[in-house]
């Protein structure tokens, strides 16, 4: 569990993705990807750890990850084999909303 | 959060792509990441607080934005009309600075206290050619605080000393996120940009050009003929105007089509255009000429990080093709809210007005700064940004703006609106152009004073065109002075100079 900020970036520590914090919740957040928890993109990755079959759907470059009520926003910033998730519950992709191009 | 992220996750995507195009040199994505890199690098060597660019639309341009927010510095592009007197006045805001610019302003510039002086080309040289510069690694981490300072643009300021608007990376990286897909490009996207750097729409369209993966064709000085002729020689797909450069983009092709010349521009595909009031009979001549371009008419401020509203295509051509008049009144309309921004009307009393009437455009959402440096945040307790221009939005959320509330005229203690008397003359059928002013007078306070362009060949009189007004609106309304113009006065960002009209129709 930790407190997240937004704007602070996490990797996962059992495939290649990274992640950008866009919207925290006030609370602390047991973030995983992979169904492993993530760690700071600086920070060390413990060992013995896997992927988890129910955490193993693939992140895609670009899309924004949302839990159930939207307090968290995740931007994936490199892609890999793991689902993000909140504790058990994995993330949704936000919807896309097709704009014009407006600049 | 940090602006570097949107490219860095562009140069990881797609690296070899060219980023951006300039008169035949270009950078890829992944060459942009690493001038950007050592750009910050020299930043940090020099022991500035700030970056400031006085200079027209080159390569240097997004070097410059995307290096200083590596380095953790804010980004300030100045106006290059300022004089070397103008640009003095403003650096006491942003010294100690790095300033980049032409090598002919440099002598003079770099005689300002505080400021150090680079020449572009020599700068663009040294951080684009790999290898040049020595211990060049920055700290590899750019600061992800999403309260740090991102871009500083200096508004216009007609009276008093100008200020700068503040852009936090929280601002931009939103806006991005809110309105562009990652990657959402074709290859062979190319967007057309002539808007100066110091405008928002030019930053504005870095970040979100980089971010969808469409390249950047840099027009530097625009004039209508050299646009076209870019557009066709990069087979431009996209492009950005302000109202005045859309009129003269089509004055240009009919007056090449008269001669028999080819005018078909096959690959653009969407024009958007922002900045200024866009006239109807100008966007439906356009749409004319125009008949397979989608059309976007993007609404925003500098406070807003650029466009909060969006009439699309769609809207464009439902409008357009509409026997209703309040469908068809919709062209004159900058469309509909982005997703997750909130738009409200207010009266003089901070009440929501009715669909329909008129109060001041406010704004709410993640993206809306509304905070100018040194003066603090203007946004309400809950996060309301009052825009000052006055507007309506109609019952099915189409947004109408009328223009600055200070614009205004009082007249005998009523509120009469210049947009709508300006619609109304547009209307007619020999207006080209028109701009109504409060003037002063000694019965009611204020008048209500006309600056008319005619169109080629037509002829009207003040008589025809206050009977015009009469016709349509109260009395109240008529302009008590109409004077015939050859054209109107507007900055080269597209903005009606309506203080030299007000001066003028003053007889001061």
């Amino acid at each position: 569990m930790a407190q997240l900020k937004a704007g602070s970036r996490l990797k996962s520590a059992v495939c290649d993705t990274e992640v950008m914090v866009v919207k925290a919740p006030g609370g602390e957040v047991d973030l995983r990807c992979g169904g492993a928890p993530m760690v700071d993109l600086g920070g060390d990755v413990p060992g013995g750890l896997s992927l988890s079959d129910d955490a193993a759907e693939g992140t895609q470059m670009g899309k924004r990850y949302v839990d159930e009520g939207e307090s968290l926003e995740l931007l994936c910033t490199k892609p890999g084999k793991g689902s993000l998730g909140a504790g058990d519950a994995l993330l949704a992709v936000k919807g896309a909303k097709p704009l014009p191009s407006s600049d | 959060m940090n602006l570097m992220m949107l490219l860095e996750m562009a140069s990881s995507s797609f690296g070899d792509r060219v980023a951006v195009t300039n008169a035949g040199r270009s950078l890829t994505y992944g060459g942009l990441f690493r001038a950007a890199g050592r750009a910050a690098a020299i930043v940090e060597a020099a022991g500035v607080e700030r970056v400031a660019m006085l200079d027209v639309s080159s390569l240097a341009v997004p070097v410059a934005l995307f290096g200083s927010a590596w380095s953790g510095r804010p980004f300030a592009p100045l106006n290059y009309r300022l004089t070397a007197d103008e640009v003095e006045r403003l650096a006491s805001q942003i010294a100690p600075a790095l300033l980049i610019t032409d090598a002919e302003r440099a002598p003079a510039l770099s005689k300002i206290d505080g400021i150090q002086v680079v020449v572009r080309d020599e700068w663009l040289s040294e951080v684009t050619a790999d290898g040049s510069h020595d211990g060049s690694d920055p700290s590899t981490e750019w600061p992800m605080d999403p309260e740090e300072i991102a871009i500083l643009l200096f508004t216009s300021g007609t009276t008093g000393a100008p200020k700068a608007a503040v852009l936090r990376h929280k601002h931009i990286v939103s806006y991005i996120l809110g309105s562009v897909e990652f990657m959402g490009a074709a290859d062979d996207d190319a967007a057309l940009m002539s808007v100066p750097p110091y405008h928002i729409a030019g930053m504005a369209a870095i970040a979100s050009s980089v971010y969808s993966g469409r390249r950047i064709v840099q027009l530097p000085n625009f004039k209508a003929e050299d646009w076209v002729s870019l557009a066709r020689a990069e087979a431009v797909t996209n492009a950005f105007v302000v109202p005045t450069m859309l009129s003269r983009i089509v004055e240009e092709l009919e007056a090449a089509r008269s001669t028999g010349a080819d005018v078909a521009l096959p690959s653009l595909r969407a024009i958007s255009y922002g900045g200024g009031k866009m006239p109807q009979p100008v966007i439906e001549k356009a749409m004319r000429f125009f008949p397979s371009t989608d059309f976007t008419n993007a609404y925003g401020l500098t406070e807003t990080s650029s466009t909060i509203s969006v009439l699309t295509p769609d809207d464009h051509r439902e409008a357009a093709g509409s026997g209703d008049d309040a469908v068809r009144r919709r062209l004159i309309s900058v469309g509909r809210p982005l997703p997750g921004l909130e738009v409200r009307i207010l009266d003089e009393d901070g009440k929501a007005v009715d669909p329909g009437e008129r109060g001041e455009i406010c704004v709410r959402g993640e993206q809306v700064s509304g905070e100018y440096l040194g003066r603090g945040s203007l946004l309400s307790e809950d996060g309301w940004f009052a825009t000052r221009d006055g507007g309506s939005m109609d019952a099915e959320g189409y947004l109408f703006v009328e223009g600055r509330i200070d614009d205004v005229i009082v007249r005998g203690g009523e509120n009469l609106s210049p947009g709508e008397i300006e619609d109304v003359l547009l209307d007619h059928e020999a207006v080209s152009d028109a701009a109504v002013v409060g003037i002063p007078d000694e019965q009611w306070g204020e008048g209500v004073a006309a600056a008319v362009v005619l169109k080629r060949g037509a002829t009207a009189s003040v008589e025809d065109l206050q009977k015009w007004v009469k016709d349509h609106l109260r009395s109240s309304r008529v302009p008590q002075v109409i004077a015939f113009r050859d054209e109107l006065p507007y900055n080269e960002t597209g903005k009606l100079l309506r203080r030299v009209v007000r001066a003028e129709l003053s007889g001061d």
